[in-house]
């Protein structure tokens, strides 16, 4: 068992080597550190897998971290089959991204650090779903969001990449700052931070509530709250949604492993890891669906009308996460996991193939100057096509299943239940316009560049499309496991698999019903690729058209409801324009160097005085010495 | 038969001597003698007190005083003589390389 | 007033009168031979106070290792222009009377003792049946045995230190 510790080591020591060698002597040769340590994970997890899907759940307790009075804490991993499904999607969508990485990041002079920065992440990540306690999953919180911080500004000599890195981390922080409550929280309810103790407590204080600003709230809800402010932050859902499109200037390896297929789940995984306690709070439950839901469709609006093709992507990706949230908040933790998992696949297929579009346009990001990339690049190309069939949600692709598994489950799901699956299914409509018109704007009509990117037009090398084609096999078949009850009986074996950790979702429906949730599902998946395919290609002038018939509209989407304005205009300006005048003008200047400059000055006069007693002659020191002495001897004197 | 104070207070008498040579001098090889006679003086009310009140231990705090003012005239001198070398004068009042 | 008591008072004023020479004498080398004279005259002192061993060690110690040593360094530094300054350091009134006050504290407190604890079994006969040396070796190796080590690890690292200090440099 203990052999699973090195699960999270080896990246870690491959981290350690690079960052300590890689500028001097390892260089361009990082991914053969790198590498090795990341597919040990990954046949670690594997053996891992198959340990706790015979039935092992794995606890282990590495070494006693905090002990403080009542407060232990160890540094503990815990494997169960919701780690054991996380773990695989770390560790697979982890190596091929490195591999792809040594491809595209070929000649970068950072390349050692960005393997550095990369095993650092995989690290955490691993930590962060492996910990058994809340303690060491903040950590591996805290820590991905360090390096996803390193590596949006991995180009940092870009201003817009350390922009876009701060504003990720920054934001972040509202999150963390609710979850890190949450985890007192938790702490100061339950008087321990370990996940075992913790939920088998959870029923028992479910009611309580606690005088929290003055109001009573209930206990269990104000935990689930902050938790899920984490979790917003996290996983970029509203109104922290902001800083995953600007996410984007980092690496495109970055982007699909960070910020599409592993990190940004975490607030999903802590969702799910959580559910007996969000299962005891209707509201927070509530809270979690209706963000999800609305999220959904907000990402997805705004997917609409940009033209960066990574930026589609990732407000395709928040999107996707909405669904995710959608399905945790109606109770289908397993589904929300199953779209998780199928999702790290086709997304991350994605954004490398976008990587692929990228790297033979040198840095070319816009699709208007794309176009007609199909007969250069036929693997991209195809590759592109598998994504998208799957993240539509087209039978029998990887996605169909697990969105049409949330779709069903909020079906289930009351009446509110119905008004998220409208959203989710108004989504999905917008989800396969988007990502047809992506691939129409891309991959067909004519060439819209510079001749001279024409001429440097070329099919990437192995090392990029090979990892490509393994991702393409995923994105189809990933979902088979999770094939629902109404084409084949015992065919959802993911839900059996994780049903120990996160439960069997309630509700029942006719088949009749079923069959209507999915047909409307594939109806939309197919309609938007028809809207796309006529708007794109067949007429392209409609779509600038429309574009200025619903001029309002449009510039709303386009400037994505002017959400990063609003923050600026209500909270960056302001907090700015006070820290500039209060506690620079005020604070910093009048207060802080009038103490700091006062002390020594102070200090100068007195010493300058005080000095002259220092003759450096040590017969006055002598003298000096002798008068202390009599003046001793002359106090016991006269003492008696 | 002389009384003890009288053997206290020829000891107490040759310390201040001894302190004002130390105090007042300015060669540092007096100023080193001057010590050695300070604690001779306090040796002779060791000594002193050692007969009058019958016990042995003043006369074994002697033989260590003894043994620590051979190790301090030794380390002492050796100093002055490594400070000659890069100074050339014995002046007390000419070292003032320590002042603030 | 007895013999014992003349010859006290004649060692007592010869000592005083030879320190304040010791202290007073301009040349260096005057001071350290009257100091030699002091030495003498405080191990006679010890004979009177019947301490035979520390007499003869303060002429072996003092008058005969630690003065050679000093007549050694005066030779060895070249201090004739010394002798033509000033001899005082410039404060050397307040050392006066410094001293002075000292000596008239001390005097007043020393002199006022008149309590004393109760004698020890190392009276005069018992000393003089086991002989000065045998009474002082024997607590000398037993109860004091560690302070007489650790005395010689201190002898031995003056040693040390002078070399090192005195010497141009080392290796």
């Amino acid at each position: 068992m203990i052999k699973y510790t090195l699960i999270p080591l080896l990246p870690l020591i491959a981290f350690v080597i690079n960052i300590l060698f890689g500028r001097n002597y390892i260089r361009d040769k990082a991914h053969w550190v790198a590498i090795p340590a990341i597919v040990g994970s990954l046949l670690l997890a594997i053996s891992a897998f198959f340990d706790v899907a015979g039935g092992n759940v794995i606890n282990i307790n590495v070494y006693d971290w905090i002990v403080s009075g009542d407060f232990n804490v160890s540094a503990g991993l815990m494997i169960d089959q919701l780690t054991a499904i996380m773990l695989l999607v770390v560790t697979i969508c982890g190596t091929l991204i490195f591999i792809y990485s040594v491809g595209y990041m070929h000649g970068d002079e950072g390349y050692y650090r960005f393997f550095a920065y990369l095993c650092l992440f995989i690290f955490s990540m691993l930590v962060l779903v492996m910990g058994n306690n809340f303690l060491v999953m903040y950590f591996g919180w805290e820590a991905v969001g360090l390096c996803s911080y390193f590596l949006i500004g991995f180009w940092f000599n870009k201003k817009s990449a350390g922009d876009a890195g701060k504003k990720a981390f920054i934001v972040n922080r509202f999150g963390d700052f609710g979850f890190g409550l949450g985890v007192i929280l938790i702490f100061l309810t339950f008087g321990t931070l370990d996940f075992v103790g913790v939920f088998g407590q959870a029923g028992s204080f479910a009611g309580q509530t606690i005088n929290f600003l003055g109001w009573e709230v209930d206990l269990v809800t104000l935990i689930c709250l902050l938790l899920f402010c984490g979790a917003v932050g996290k996983s970029a859902q509203l109104p922290l949604h902001v800083w995953l499109p600007d996410a984007m200037e980092g690496p495109t390896p970055v982007s699909a492993l960070i910020h599409a297929a592993t990190m940004v789940t975490a607030g999903v995984f802590m969702v799910a890891r959580c559910n007996p306690l969000f299962i005891e709070s209707p509201i927070a439950m509530n809270t979690v669906a209706i963000v999800g839901g609305v999220t959904a469709i907000f990402a997805a609006t705004i997917a609409l009308v940009q033209n960066d093709i990574k930026r589609v992507i990732a407000y395709s990706t928040v999107s996707q996460l909405g669904y995710m949230f959608l399905a945790l908040g109606v109770g289908a933790f397993s589904a929300g996991v199953f779209h998780l998992y199928t999702h790290a696949f086709f997304k991350a297929l994605l954004f490398l193939a976008s990587g692929s579009v990228i790297h033979a346009l040198h840095n070319e990001q816009d699709m208007r100057n794309m176009g007609g990339l199909k007969k250069y690049m036929p693997i991209t190309y195809a590759v592109f096509i598998i994504g998208t069939l799957s993240i539509t949600g087209i039978f029998p692709f990887a996605g169909f299943f697990s969105k049409d598994e949330i779709l069903w489950r909020a079906f289930l799901a009351g009446d509110m239940g119905k008004f998220l699956w409208l959203l989710g299914t108004i989504a999905a409509l917008l989800t396969s316009f988007y990502s047809w018109r992506l691939i129409f704007m891309t991959f067909h009509g004519d060439f819209r560049g510079t001749s001279e990117q024409e001429h440097h037009l070329h099919e990437s090398p192995k090392v990029i499309t090979v990892p490509l084609m393994i991702l393409a096999v995923g994105a189809v078949a990933a979902g088979w496991v999770g094939i629902p009850p109404l084409f084949m009986e015992h065919g959802d074996k993911i839900g059996e698999f994780l049903a120990p950790v996160l439960g069997h979702p309630s509700g029942h429906g006719t088949h009749a019903q079923e069959w209507f949730v999915v047909g409307i599902s594939s109806l939309v998946a197919v309609l938007g690729g028809i809207v796309a395919y006529v708007m794109y290609v067949k007429k392209t002038d409609i779509a600038g058209k429309i574009a200025s018939a619903f001029k309002p509209v449009h510039a709303l989407l386009y400037n994505k409801y002017y959400v990063d304005e609003l923050y600026d205009t209500t909270l960056i300006q302001p907090v700015m324009k006070a820290s500039d005048k209060v506690i620079l003008g005020f604070i910093d200047k009048t207060i802080i160097e009038g103490i700091v400059n006062g002390i020594p000055n102070v200090i100068g006069v007195f010493s300058r005085k005080l000095r002259t007693i220092q003759t450096g002659v040590f017969g006055s020191y002598g003298l000096a010495m002798t008068v202390g002495a009599l003046c001793i001897i002359g106090y016991l004197f006269f003492q008696r | 038969m002389v009384p003890l104070s009288w053997y206290i207070i020829l000891s107490a008498v040759l310390f201040c001597i001894g302190v004002f040579g130390f105090l007042a001098r300015r060669n540092m090889i007096v100023m080193f003698i001057s010590i050695e006679l300070m604690l001779n003086a306090v040796n002779i009310s060791l000594v002193a007190f050692s007969h009058y009140l019958q016990q042995v231990t003043g006369q074994i705090l002697v033989f260590f005083v003894i043994t620590v003012a051979a190790a301090e005239a030794a380390i002492g001198l050796a100093i002055l003589i490594a400070y000659y070398k890069n100074n050339p004068t014995v002046k007390a009042d000419d070292a003032s390389l320590m002042k603030g | 007033m007895t013999l014992v008591q003349g010859f006290f008072i004649y060692f007592a004023v010869a000592m005083t009168v030879l320190a304040l020479l010791v202290v007073t004498r301009k040349s260096p080398m005057h001071s350290v031979l009257w100091m030699l004279a002091f030495f003498f005259h405080t191990a006679g002192l010890y004979l009177f106070l019947n301490a035979e061993f520390l007499a003869a060690a303060q002429i072996i110690v003092y008058a005969g290792a630690i003065m050679v040593l000093f007549i050694f360094v005066i030779m060895l530094l070249n201090l004739k222009k010394e002798e033509t300054e000033r001899k005082l350091q410039k404060h050397w009134v307040a050392g006066l009377v410094v001293s002075l006050v000292l000596m008239a504290a001390m005097v007043k407190i020393l002199s006022g003792i008149t309590v004393l604890p109760p004698l020890g079994e190392y009276s005069i006969q018992f000393v003089q049946l086991q002989g000065n040396l045998m009474t002082i070796g024997k607590v000398l190796y037993t109860q004091y045995l560690l302070p007489f080590e650790i005395a010689s690890v201190v002898l031995l690292v003056a040693i040390i230190g002078a070399v090192v200090l005195a010497k141009k440099r080392i290796l």
